[in-house]
């Protein structure tokens, strides 16, 4: 007995020994806790529909993320009653598997936005960007007036698309290639013939309510209305997907 | 270790070293202390058994209980579901126009819709449903489309201009001083008519000329004395309640810009039973009208007929 509490003091004086044996067991704690998360199904669940951001919404992705809307907004919704009734269904791992870097917490000074595509109109996000005390009086929230005013400058999108398809989102050649053109085109009905062609299902309109100018307001709202809205997880067929995982 | 010797004043035995004279007592750990520990060792083998916890190949280990986050959620709504069960089959197979024949279900009715309004109507519509400058007060008798519980209902379920909903209501405004169906002075006139049959001004020269104007380009929509129509979801203008403003800077921009409100089709988030819930709220706010007497067999057609 006294042998093996004794032992711990060969330990205590041999700092290069602590140092290691101290990493391995860091290590296995690692290994037991991340590594899985690769393999076991229910990280890698599979659904239909999610398809990459197109490049008006990533560009309003990455004003989301200059202007910190994540330090107050989740965009994970968890599996508690609570949750489901007031944002909807809950998050699936794989509706964030083009998001990087993903938008997951649990702290929401705000509410939880992974569903909030169409449950607002687009002059509601627009006004209650520029004002957000003027929709909801109770809100804390900053207001953003100054993206109506300016102009959408996100330099090169073929080239943030193609740093994204090196990450392993799948763009096609033709998506990067036209990037810039999409960009515009997006939010320009009258001319998305092409834009349409290679992003079938994305919405396209003027968001911001100025046809006129192509404004960081625009990629926002069109980043916005889309969140959520790719994975039909109340369809029948997803429903019956999930039906047969354990415990339901 | 062989020098460990027993410390005279505390009687407790040191752990066997010394630094210039200074020695370590080797104090035990407190009783309730290292039982707290070891009982900590047993719960997390018990939990380790019961629960999901090892990492395998596909999955980690089910647990004795088959407890899921998932499955817990499923109970969870599933028993909030059952409690609500028999309200919400009831209301599911009553029309919404028939609600009212049922005094409970109807309360019933308003407490859910109370609920969902909370959910989602309140960030445009406001929390005590007041509106705000462009999303209308649903509290007054100051309708667009119609304030009976039919019509409400037709505008929850396919919305208001909103696109991606073949139902939903249409209607434009031409932009009469943008696309230059008039100038800007004829503009000011149009808006000093309004101003006169909303009894904010007295009849001057402008507002003269402004009649005329009213007459040849708004009186289609929005009746010769500006009494509105509800087919189109054309406001009154001869009342003193206004959705976006009723100053001359507001109406002049809305004469000169129009303007085109959008309201989401609630049929494609929410479950039937929840747009009858919010209708019969909606319609209990107190502007809610009775049903037109016509055509009572075939409410839904009608509404939809008069969307158009």
């Amino acid at each position: 007995m006294s042998s093996i509490v004794e032992r711990h003091k060969t330990l205590e004086r041999n700092v290069t020994l602590l140092a290691v044996l101290a990493f391995a067991a860091v290590t296995i704690g690692g290994i037991v806790e991340i590594a899985p998360l690769f393999w076991i199904d229910n990280t890698i669940e599979k659904v239909e529909g999610m398809r990459p951001y197109t490049p008006l919404e990533q560009a309003g992705r990455d004003i989301y993320v200059r202007e910190g809307c994540y330090v107050c907004h989740s965009q994970m919704i968890r599996p508690f009653r609570d949750e489901t009734e007031r944002y909807g269904h809950y998050s699936l791992a794989a509706e964030s598997m083009y998001d990087h870097p993903f938008q997951w917490g649990s702290k929401r000074t705000g509410p939880d936005l992974a569903r909030v595509g169409g449950k607002y109109s687009d002059e509601w996000h627009v006004q209650h960007l520029k004002d957000p005390r003027s929709v909801v009086p109770e809100s804390i929230m900053p207001t953003y007036q100054f993206l109506a005013g300016r102009p959408l400058n996100q330099g090169d999108m073929t080239a943030e698309l193609q740093t994204l398809y090196t990450t392993g989102v799948p763009y096609t050649k033709d998506q990067i290639a036209k990037a810039n053109d999409d960009l515009k085109a997006q939010a320009d009905p009258e001319n998305a013939t092409e834009f349409k062609k290679r992003w079938p299902k994305a919405q396209v309109r003027d968001f911001d309510g100025d046809p006129t100018k192509l404004t960081e307001m625009d990629a926002l709202v069109a980043y916005l209305q889309m969140l959520g809205t790719l994975v039909d997880v109340n369809a029948p067929a997803a429903q019956e997907d999930l039906a047969k995982e354990k415990g339901r | 270790m062989a020098d460990k010797r027993i410390d005279e004043p505390t009687g407790v035995e040191t752990v066997g070293h010394e630094w210039d004279g200074i020695e370590e007592l080797n104090t035990p750990l407190p009783r309730w202390w290292l039982w707290t520990f070891y009982a900590t060792i047993v719960f997390a083998i018990g939990y380790v058994v019961v629960y999901p916890a090892i990492p395998g190949r596909h999955a980690a280990t089910a647990g004795t209980l088959g407890w899921t986050s998932r499955g817990a959620l499923d109970k969870d709504l599933k028993a909030a579901d059952a409690a609500r069960a028999q309200t919400r089959a009831a209301i599911a197979a009553t029309p919404v126009e028939k609600l009212a024949d049922n005094p409970q279900l109807l309360r019933a009715a308003i407490e859910g819709g109370a609920a969902a309004f909370k959910q989602n109507c309140v960030q445009c519509h406001g929390a005590g449903a007041a509106g705000s400058k462009g999303y209308p007060n649903l509290n007054d008798d100051d309708w667009l489309w119609g304030g009976d519980i039919a019509t409400i209902h037709q505008t929850l379920e396919h919305g208001i201009r909103y696109p991606g909903d073949e139902q939903t209501r249409v209607s434009q405004m031409p932009a009469f001083g943008k696309d230059g169906i008039l100038t800007a002075a004829q503009v000011q006139d149009v808006v000093s008519h309004v101003r006169v049959i909303s009894g904010q001004d007295k009849p001057n020269a402008s507002s003269t000329r402004g009649a005329q104007i009213f007459a040849d380009n708004c009186s289609v929509c929005h009746g010769a004395n500006g009494e509105g129509n509800r087919t189109v979801g054309a406001p009154r203008l001869n009342d003193k309640i206004w959705l976006y403003g009723g100053d001359r800077a507001t109406l002049t921009q809305t004469v000169t810009y129009a303007r085109q409100g959008v309201m989401p089709a609630w049929g494609q988030r929410l479950d039937p039973v929840t747009i009858k819930m919010l209708a019969a709220y909606v319609h209990s706010r107190g502007g809610g009208e009775a049903l037109p007497p016509a055509a009572p067999a075939a409410p839904a057609t009608a509404a939809v007929a008069q969307a158009r």
